[in-house]
This record gives structure tokens, sequence and C-alpha cells, in this order.
């Protein structure tokens, strides 16, 4: 790391004054917890007796001879609550407890992080306020009722394009006006220095489990590792403890319906150098630095930003990106579902589209490890509509 | 010396700054607006460039962000507004952005463009003074002060790195949360003044929040050296921007007002 907080040459704390504090604050927090053992019992208690850790590598009988591969799939769907998001939740949750914090505030797209949010403020007994663009409140309505079961109280925000970008904004605003007993949960790995970090070693528990458990199965390193990225925090999750390793990684972006189209959320294939949300990374903006609206069919993914240690990896040539289109994105979902009985989330069946297109690329004795961030059933709704069915 | 230097020499009564959003809700009007500020009696512009994503800034600010944007306003809009209100008024001008419109532009591009359409000082809502390393030196090469925030949760520590950076004014937050208007000035805000006043001989604004003519008495009895007044301005602007001719009247009117509060 050249400076304090930066990825390369992205990162930093691009925030209004009245947050530095609170930033700072955080930094010290995070930085005291890394060597504390009684915080790393307290968490993998959690993990274990709560969250369903560790979570299997499932090897996928039929879809590796469909696709002629050894596929597997890491099973972040059976985390509680559906996604890979409460492992963050619950890392976060006991640290703004510990730092004496007393509500918790989070933004959330398709409504994972702020379901992940509500389950880890119910369990420790913080309050939770989550904030929601309009249209994916509309969209996700199952997950803002969910939420409410465990207590969390859901803002529908109409600014903007009423979608995620949006929900973080008016997050950080209710953050500068509460900055004094509050804690930002943010969900992903963006946001200002000290999140991306802190926010990728709460999610490298996968990486790291799956490394032990494809050493125990295939007594080796796989070939390649194939993650959704929206903001990035599963796919660097899994990426994080496998990047000194000979093994190929595959972030895969949403195309929408063509990155040509200009509707879509492709921000590392498609955008360039910029600031959003406190850090320097990649964004999609126009020629003026206007942020631009963007489109997934996967509401998690519809976001114009993403975490600054993913700009620094594109560059490195570390991980390689690429994008699929939510055409191709509807047809892993039903192949997945169909091969294995597995319904993956929209999010999670980019990573599966992405093996499919490219399944030429693999040798029969390849081993593939798609990181499965979340399951389906919140999409299956949007999915009938899409096919006609409902 | 600078043109914000000389507002603050030898003063017996509470500057006035007031802000407007270029392009606000069209260029012309915009530099109406401005015209307006000026003639009743507005000692230094702040004049917003907007920006898609204004975390900083309250619901009234980012609505006229959206109507200027809108409207097709981009930086050398902006620019042009500053350029046509120099042959009208030499008084200090200072645009208010978001770091990503000054980087995309190209952080030298930006200043010397900026110097060119005669401004005199840049305030970066985003960035905070650790990250201001590039942007403190080249404001320094094309002689722009860099305005920084100071807020209530700054430590005394950080007002000292800040004030040493700064130059022309600072601007206090006087509320902990975004802009817009509030019933009174807070004692967190007096209180704010007076620890920054211990670390600086800077001239002292206080901004976010103020609106009204008690709110300056208010500011002017704790001995600050300005008022800020942005979101009640904005406001004038969104209930009457379908009729200019009364929106400079309105705007006349409240200024004039809040200038008399501030000679008390």
């Amino acid at each position: 790391m050249v400076k304090k907080g930066r990825f390369g040459i992205y990162g930093g704390q691009y925030v209004p004054e009245t947050l530095m504090s609170a930033l700072l604050g955080l930094e010290e927090a995070y930085g005291a917890i890394q060597n504390d053992p009684q915080f790393a019992h307290d968490l993998a208690a959690f993990h274990s007796e709560y969250a369903g850790r560790p979570t299997p590598l499932t090897f996928c009988r039929n879809a590796s001879r469909e696709l002629g591969c050894r596929l597997y799939l890491k099973r972040e769907d059976l985390v509680h609550g559906g996604s890979h998001k409460l492992n963050n939740t619950l890392g976060q949750a006991l640290l703004a407890r510990q730092m004496g914090k007393k509500r918790l505030i989070a933004e959330t797209g398709a409504g994972q992080h702020g379901v992940a949010t509500a389950i880890a403020g119910a369990a420790l007994g913080l309050p939770v306020e989550v904030y929601m663009g309009e249209t994916d409140t509309q969209r996700q309505a199952l997950n803002v009722f969910r939420m409410q079961l465990m207590g969390a109280k859901v803002i529908p925000v109409r600014s903007g394009t009423r979608t995620l970008k949006d929900a973080i904004n008016e997050a950080l605003r209710d953050w500068v006006a509460n900055v004094r007993d509050t804690h930002y949960l943010i969900g992903s790995v963006v946001g200002p220095h000290p999140y991306p970090q802190m926010v990728r070693d709460f999610q490298a528990v996968i990486g790291r489990e799956t490394k032990k458990q494809v050493m125990k199965k295939e007594g080796r390193l796989p070939d390649t590792i194939v993650a959704c990225v929206g903001g990035g925090s599963n796919a660097i999750g899994i990426f994080y403890p496998f990047l000194s390793d000979d093994v190929e990684l595959v972030g895969v972006e949403a195309a929408g319906k063509g990155i040509g189209t200009g509707e879509h959320s492709a921000t590392l294939c498609a955008g360039d150098a910029g600031v959003l949300h406190g850090a320097l990374s990649y964004l999609l903006q126009d020629a003026y630095g206007q942020v631009l609206p963007t489109h997934s069919i996967a509401a998690g993914l519809d976001y114009p930003g993403v975490g600054p240690e993913h700009a620094m990896l594109k560059d490195a040539r570390r991980v390689t990106y690429d994008a699929v289109r939510d055409r191709e994105v509807l047809d892993a979902f039903m192949f997945l579902s169909r091969m294995e009985g597995i319904i993956p989330a929209l999010e999670s069946a980019h990573a599966v589209a992405y093996v499919m297109k490219n399944a030429d690329r693999f040798d029969k004795d390849d081993v593939v490890i798609i990181n499965l961030s979340g399951r389906g059933d919140k999409d299956v709704a949007e999915v009938a509509k899409i096919q006609g069915c409902a | 010396m600078g043109r914000i230097d000389d507002v603050f020499l030898q003063r017996d009564s509470t500057a006035f700054i007031g802000f407007t959003v270029g392009g606000d809700p069209d260029q012309e009007t915009s530099g109406r607006i401005a015209r307006a500020l000026i003639d009743a009696g507005t000692d230094i512009l702040e004049l917003g460039v907007p920006f898609s994503d204004p975390v900083a800034d309250g619901p009234t600010i980012q609505r006229a962000d959206e109507r200027a944007l809108a409207a097709g306003t981009t930086p050398d809009i902006v620019f042009a507004i500053v350029r046509e209100l120099r042959s009208y008024s030499g008084i200090p001008v200072v645009l208010l952005t978001y770091y990503n419109t000054i980087f995309k532009r190209g952080v030298d591009r930006f200043y010397r463009d900026a110097r060119d359409a005669g401004v005199d000082g840049i305030l970066i809502a985003d960035l905070p003074v650790e990250e201001s390393d590039e942007v403190t030196a080249i404001a320094a090469r094309y002689g722009i002060d860099p305005i920084f925030l100071v807020a209530q949760t700054t430590s005394d520590e950080r007002i000292k790195k800040i004030a040493d950076r700064a130059s022309g004014y600072l601007y206090l937050v006087s509320v902990l949360g975004v802009t817009g208007v509030r019933s009174q000035v807070s004692k967190g805000a007096i209180d704010l003044l007076n620890r920054v006043r211990k670390h600086t001989c800077l001239p002292l604004a206080l901004g976010f929040g103020i609106s009204t003519p008690d709110h300056v008495r208010a500011c002017n009895h704790a001995g600050a050296d300005a008022v800020i007044v942005g979101s009640a301005i904005v406001n004038i602007v969104e209930k009457t921007k379908h009729d200019p001719e009364f929106m400079v009247q309105e705007l006349k009117k409240y200024i004039s007002a809040m200038k008399t509060a501030g000679h008390t």
C-alpha cells in the first residue's frame, strides 16, 4: 500500500468534514480488534452457532458433465439470511457495539444487505434503519417485509435515480447528522477508508474456507475462481486469500442490456477513474464527472461504482473482469436451478453465466469454483414476470 | 492580498456570503440571481457547481443541482457565468463543488479555467485536508484561496492542520448535518466558533442552517466574521422560478433584511 487507506492510487477518504472524526475513530477501533482474541472468538461463535458457517463447497455433478470441467459452488446462499452479506454485518455490528454506538444505519439495493443488517441488529440488540431506493422497495417488496419483521425500519429514498446509489447518499446524510451515536454499516467494499479494507477482511472468511475445502477435495488449488461484482464484496472475499497463488480470478459485472446500449452496470469494463461515495475508483460517469444511471436485472449489481481494491487489481491485471448480459443471466438462473436444484440469486447467476459462456476454455479436469453469493428465492417472482409465467 | 481578504479588512459588521447554484434554474436566470445578490449588498458570492450526488447537501440544494443539470449546466457554463459577472462587479466569487467535478476535468485545468474566469476561492465539500495536497498546491499556483470546512466534530489537532492550509476564510459548519434551513443557531455552533478562534486569525464564517435576521444577530454577537446563507436563497429561487422579476425583488428584500441584522 502506497499511502494509508489506498490500493495503489485508489481508495482514500473523500467525505464531508463532519464525518472525518467518525472515520478516524472507526479506523482506530478496527485496528484494535484485529489483534483482539476476544473479538475473533465472538465472531467465530456467531459464524458457527448462528450464521451456519463454514458453508459447503458443493461439487456440481450434472453441471460439470454439461460444461466439461470440475465445477464447484461455494455455498454462501446457505448463510443465514440467504447471502454472504451476514459475514460483514455481524462483524461490523459487533464492532459498533464495542465502540458504544447505539444505532445502525445501512443502505440496500436488492435488500440482501438490509436483511443481513436487520438480522445482525436483532441478534445484537441494536436498532436498525435501512435506506432503500423507492424503485428497489417496489422491485424487492418481500425483502422490505423481511426487514420489518426483524424490527428494522425501512426508509424509501426518493432522491436522484431512487436506487442503490441514492440510498448510499441518503445514509451518508443521516450519518453526517447523527455521527456521534450511529454506526454506518456499509454493505460492500466501497466507501471511504477503512470500509473497503474492513469489509474485505470480514468477507475473506469465504476464501479461507474455500482454500481448505478445495485442498481437501481435490488435493490442489483450483484453476479458476469466478464471482459476480457489483460493489465487489463477495468477489474480494473469495479472491483475497488466493491473490498470491497461481489461480485465475474472474470478476463478472452486469452488462445489462449490452454495454453498447448504455443500460448496464459494468463499472470496471466500461468506466474510468472517478470519486464517488468517499473513494477514488472506477466509475460510470459522463465527460463532466456526473454519475450515470445504471441498469441490471440484478438490483444488487445496479451500482455505478466499484470497490477501490478491484480497481487496483484490474490495473495490475491480477483479476480479469468481464461482463454478461441480462439474457445470459436468466439462462444461467434456469440452468443451475434445473441441473443442480439450486436457485441462484440473479447477482450470483452472473458468475454462472460467465462459466457457461466460456465453457470451451476449460478442460474436463480443470477445477472451477463459482462463489454462489446468494440464493434466488428473492428473485423468483421477478423472473416469473419476465418469463411471462405470472 | 486577494479580493476575499479585502472584504474582511477593518470590518465593523458581519459579512454576508450568499450562495446560489450556478445554472439554477438556467444559465441566464442564474446570472440575474447573482446580480440581484450583488445589488442587495452580498459581500462574497458562493456559486455551486452542480453535481449529481451532493452528499453534504439537503433536499433544497439537491433539487437546485438537479434543476441546473437538467438545464445542461456544466463547469464551462458556471465559468461563463463568473466571466459575465466580472464585467459587472469586483465582488469575490467562491466556487463550491464536489471533488469528482474537479478530478474529471483535471485539477490543474479546473483551477486554471477558474482563475481565467475570475474565481477567487474554491471549496470542495468532500475533500478533507488529508486528501488536499495536490489541490492546495495547484490553488496556490493560480492564486485561488482554498476554502475548507470545519465541523463540530473536528478535533483541535485537525483544526490547526486545516487552518495552516486554508486561506480566505474558514467555513464553519454550524450544525451536525447537511445543508438546509434550521430554526435556530445552535449552542454547538457558538462553541465551535470560540474553539476555532483559539487556533487561527483567519476570518470565520458560519454556514449551514442560517436563514433569518435573528440567526445573523446571534452570529454577530458571537463574533462571527461572516454568515453564509444558501438554502434560504435557493428556496426563494425555487418558489419564484417562473417569475424572474418577482424573484429578483424577493431576493433583494430578503438580503437587505439579513444585511441590516449583521450591523447590529
